[in-house]
């Protein structure tokens, strides 16, 4: 390309890289704000004009994972002494925390929250993965009657709106006691996952060639062996594309949880908003709970980066 | 040549008497996938389809009546219900719009030779995997009039955005396309990507202009590929409920799937929000039909 490149077509290409730029710089900017609102002290969140440039603190984090109550008055001189350096951190914003009767300090419900995302998103990206990997199989190298059909109809409850779902099923748990458990949840997001795992994982199975199965069950092996060690490894790449996948969808799932839990099983999303309460909210520590909540998803983001495209279109477009 | 054919047959059934048959193992691996998607989502809906001609509320203990299609008649006949869903097809309108514009834009600047393409595409992609809800909330201090940085950035003082009828649709439709214009820009470049280089060389010695090559070469054949993002966001837009439920609590903002988690969770009118839902899970479907159709014609080529 670049042999008979003219002037003006270099001139083109310049303007592009800088509108590039400004846009890359648009995108990151609402990202870049949770980020730095995370590591300030509340009284430079929410400036005119906002501060850009201010030194770094952690007591965002320790506020957001502790109990406090909201004296505006400095502590006693002798407690702030006493206090371990986390606590000053917040005393230091004025604030108090709150001891129990033993002195020791309270967890806030956020630890709390972010394990329930943590048991449900696992719990269901395994289930999703290995069911949706068997029948991925079956589809994929069993010939079968209306296999189209069934294919659209597992895609198509993928599809269901959450809150027309969620009507039926939350009347079904209270019947039977899974409101508000993380079983009732993970039982959600695994059928959530499950089609989005199937028509992924065909799509990575269809890519192994049927003849090293082939050349397997000629030296002896049976289906299930040749199906479990010779496929399951060829597959590999795929099986953790597609369980990030899974993984990110459930994390960041918010209508189900909302409907489906209030306190015990209530996961990450529909907690942090409930932080938002009346009045002034203290959005350093909303940003705080936000950056550790989108940190996972980030990393994995990367890991995934040559994937996507594959995973967003349900495996429809490979590159 | 044939008798090779003949043993690779002959050890293959012999393999498969020796373990499981192949029917079986198909059947294995299938069906509890099928049962259970069946047990957690057709059953429930089969469950609701009953709900939704009864005058049910799940928050009493009374039990239901049935009323025929009275819900199904009565929702049809609502000029509010119908107010939302005029709501949710100008949010599907402006978002989608948007979505297509500015992604489907991005990716013909970064269809180039750019430094560092890889990382920025990467960076350019990651709001679409963070959560709507978690995400969005912090929208809220980021629309804030007295000390949002986008009223600070446009010099707009103290513009209300969200407590604003007539922009908070709008205000939930500019984080909807910041979240989603990356998808449309990563199918996009998968399109733009595919145009074979040869056309426009051809293009160029024809000294076809650059409005020619875009209309005639370019978009013909990014055309089915863009079609599936169109339609794939136009589904998910329809079906939208966590951006506008955190952001904002305005009537001008109450697309369809807010009004039926109210209906069936705040005023508990468990009936008539099944038959609700029955409404828009057609609609649903139909969407899906369509995009369907249109992931197996790209398939194919």
């Amino acid at each position: 390309m670049a042999a008979v490149q003219t002037r003006s077509e270099r001139a083109l290409n310049r303007v592009a890289i800088a509108a590039v730029l400004v846009i890359t710089l648009l995108f990151l900017a609402p990202i870049y704000w949770i980020t730095s609102t995370a590591f300030k002290p509340r009284n430079l969140a929410t400036t005119i004009p906002p501060t850009v440039i201010f030194e770094p603190e952690i007591s965002p984090f320790v506020k957001l994972f502790t109990k406090r109550s909201q004296l505006r008055a400095a502590p006693e001189p002798e407690d702030y002494a006493a206090a371990p350096w986390w606590e000053r951190l917040v005393f230091d914003g004025g604030e108090k925390v709150v001891r129990s009767g033993r002195g020791d300090v309270q967890l806030s419900g956020y630890p709390n929250r972010f394990m329930n995302s943590l048991i449900v998103a696992i719990t269901s990206t395994v289930l999703a993965v290995g069911m949706g990997t068997f029948t991925a199989y079956g589809f994929s190298r069993f010939k079968m009657k209306g296999e189209a059909d069934l294919l659209f109809f597992i895609l198509s409850t993928r599809m269901l709106p959450p809150v027309v779902v969620a009507i039926p099923m939350f009347l079904m748990y209270r019947a039977v006691g899974l409101n508000d458990t993380h079983w009732g949840l993970i039982i959600l997001y695994t059928a959530f996952n499950l089609s989005f795992s199937v028509w992924l994982m065909k799509g990575f199975i269809d890519e192994i060639p049927k003849e090293y199965e082939e050349a397997a069950l000629v030296d002896g092996y049976t289906r299930l062996e040749a199906f479990f060690k010779i496929v399951l490894p060829e597959a590999a790449t795929g099986i953790a594309a597609t369980a990030v996948f899974c993984f990110i969808t459930a994390w960041n799932e918010y209508a189900f949880a909302l409907i489906m839990t209030n306190r015990r099983a209530q996961t990450a999303p529909p907690f942090i908003p409930s932080q938002v309460g009346s009045g002034l909210p203290d959005w350093t520590v909303i940003a705080a709970g936000t950056f550790l909540f989108l940190l996972p998803v980030a990393i994995f983001t990367f890991l995934l980066r040559n994937h996507l495209l594959r995973g967003m279109s349900f495996g429809a477009i490979r590159k | 040549m044939a008798t090779v054919v003949m043993t690779s047959l002959d050890s293959k059934s012999r393999a498969a008497s020796r373990g499981l048959s192949d029917i079986k193992i198909r059947n294995l691996f299938i069906i509890p996938t099928i049962l259970f998607l069946i047990v957690f989502n057709i059953f429930p809906l089969i469950y609701s389809l009953g709900y939704s001609f009864t005058d049910f509320r799940a928050s009493t203990n009374a039990p239901a009546t049935f009323v025929g299609l009275q819900n199904y008649r009565e929702l049809l006949n609502d000029p509010f219900i119908w107010a939302n869903f005029a709501i949710t097809a100008k949010y599907v309108i402006v978002s989608v719009t948007g979505q297509v514009v500015v992604g489907f834009g991005t990716a013909m600047l970064l269809n180039r030779e750019i430094p560092f393409k890889g990382l920025i595409t990467t960076l350019l992609l990651l709001p679409m995997m963070l959560s709507m809800a978690v995400v969005g909330l912090f929208w809220k201090l980021l629309y804030d009039p007295s000390f949002g940085i986008i009223n600070y950035a446009l010099g707009l003082g103290s513009f209300e955005w969200l407590a604003n009828p007539d922009m908070a649709l709008y205000a939930v439709a500019i984080t909807d396309i910041w979240m989603w214009s990356p998808f449309v820009m990563l199918l996009s470049l998968a399109g733009l990507s595919a145009v074979p280089r040869h056309l426009y060389e051809a293009a160029a010695i024809d000294r076809a202009g650059p409005f020619y090559t875009f209309f005639r070469i370019t978009l013909p054949l990014v055309a089915p590929i863009l079609m599936i993002a169109i339609i794939f966001r136009t589904m998910e837009a329809f079906k939208t409920f966590d951006l506008a439920y955190i952001l904002t609590s305005q009537p001008t903002t109450e697309v369809i799937s807010i009004r039926l988690y109210k209906m069936a969770f705040q005023e508990w009118q468990t009936g008539r929000s099944c038959a609700l839902a029955y409404i828009v899970l057609i609609m649903v479907l139909a969407i899906t039909n369509i995009y369907v159709k249109y992931l197996n014609r790209v398939k194919e080529r």
